[in-house]
């Protein structure tokens, strides 16, 4: 099942809806690593709040994806991470290690418009 | 009692004690019911007597006495249990609760045990042969009843025990909130990997309810942590990262601190700092607070 990537300003965001075969993941992470280039966005939102699991493929995916999007000048946050899911991906050791985290889209939209403005000031 | 048990064997074989088992406990029990009244309150007055449960009044004693002897002598009688031990079960819950100890029931029903000895004793002095009969039919009786209830006893205190324990660990795991996004988990005496696994769940489920972006772990209550669940802390601090919520550990024993150098913690993961008070002003000035004093504000003003 294809992720919709919705444009808000200057960020993408990804909500995933359901779970994701492999296949699925790679394609998300392409798609969101070549709309940032097409849009010129500055940061990116991947919603994984629906996500009851995140297995080790998916989160290498996902850490993937957020290096390849800095390589690229923008920002990822992954958003909306269960509880449980939390800490079961930290006793397998995948700790999404390098990648912002927040609690909920909302979070993550403020966190990457601090981000933009800190990044602005530093070069006005 | 024990003098008897010596001259039992040469007199009485066990062939001719087993013949007639069901008629000599049917005459017990007859001896039991008939002389019941004198029986109970010569019960009743020796565990007075013995200073056993003092908690009780003397009216309660007689009650629960009369209640026992009933059962006792029923369960002789059918050679079933199962009503005892409810009973047991049902009186210990009762008493437990006003500070009856081990030793109290477990006297109360051998003192019983001895009274109706001593009663059989001397209805049958006469007649030696008997008095053995009886009392191989009675005694094995006898022991497995109060084994019964002190087993009884013993199983309810230790689930009272388990339910209080159950108890403390829930009221012992508190996630506060301090301020707008600001969570407090103060930590006091012994982390048993349940208890760090409750934590955890508490902790990740505190930042999702009350949208906390930072997280005080105070552990100056801990006095000492085993390398397990050291580690236990370091995935629950990376954890609540995922989150999106920094954590801020504080009041770090030396043995706790030595202890997660010995594990390899990377303390670029993990934010320490010395004491809850120094965790808390961390904690507002990631969240952007600044506290003034009310003085300093009014001349500003």
């Amino acid at each position: 099942m294809a992720v919709p990537i919705l444009k808000q300003g200057a960020f993408l965001i990804a909500s995933i809806q359901s779970a994701l075969t492999d296949t699925d993941l790679v394609q998300l992470r392409d798609a969101l690593v070549g709309q940032v280039g097409s849009y010129r966005s500055r940061g990116v939102i991947v919603d994984v709040t629906a996500l009851d699991v995140l297995d080790s493929f998916a989160s290498r995916t996902l850490r993937d994806l957020a290096h390849m999007v800095r390589l690229r000048g923008a920002e990822t946050v992954i958003v909306g991470i269960q509880p449980e899911v939390a800490f079961t991906m930290v006793r397998l050791g995948l700790t999404l290690e390098g990648v912002a985290t927040a609690l909920d889209l909302e979070e993550g939209l403020f966190y990457l418009n601090e981000k933009l403005r800190s990044t602005q000031q530093t070069t006005q | 009692m024990h003098e008897v048990k010596d001259l039992k064997s040469p007199l009485a074989p066990s062939q001719v004690t087993s013949e007639s088992t069901a008629t000599i406990l049917r005459e017990l029990v007859t001896h039991l019911r008939e002389n019941r009244t004198q029986l109970r309150q010569e019960w009743a007055h020796r565990i007075t007597e013995a200073k056993l449960l003092t908690a009780m009044s003397a009216d309660e004693i007689f009650t629960e006495a009369t209640a026992v002897y009933d059962q006792y002598v029923e369960a002789l009688e059918t050679g079933t249990f199962e009503a005892l031990q409810a009973y047991a079960r049902n009186l210990s819950e009762r008493i437990i609760p006003r500070g009856v100890e081990t030793h109290e029931v477990v006297g109360i029903v051998l003192l019983l045990r001895d009274v109706l000895a001593r009663s059989l004793f001397a209805k049958y002095q006469g007649d030696f042969g008997k008095l053995n009969r009886i009392l191989d039919a009675y005694e094995p009786a006898a022991n497995r009843i109060a084994n019964t209830v002190a087993v009884g006893f013993v199983q309810e205190r230790e689930r009272i025990i388990r339910e209080q324990q159950e108890a403390i660990r829930e009221l012992s795991t508190p996630v506060l909130q301090v301020r707008e996004r600001l969570l407090i988990l103060p930590i006091i005496g012994v982390i048993d990997p349940q208890r760090a696994r409750q934590l955890t769940e508490q902790l990740l489920r505190g930042i999702r309810t009350n949208r906390a972006k930072v997280v005080v772990i105070d552990i100056t209550g801990v006095a000492a942590m085993d390398s397990q669940i050291a580690n236990h802390l370091v995935q629950t601090v990376e954890a609540s990262r995922l989150l999106g919520a920094t954590v801020i550990v504080t009041g770090l024993s030396p043995e706790i601190a030595q202890t997660l150098v010995n594990i390899g913690v990377d303390l670029g993961k993990m934010n320490t700092v010395g004491d809850l008070q120094g965790g808390i002003e961390g904690a507002e000035r990631l969240l952007g607070y600044k506290v003034v004093p009310i003085g300093d504000n009014t001349k500003n003003a």
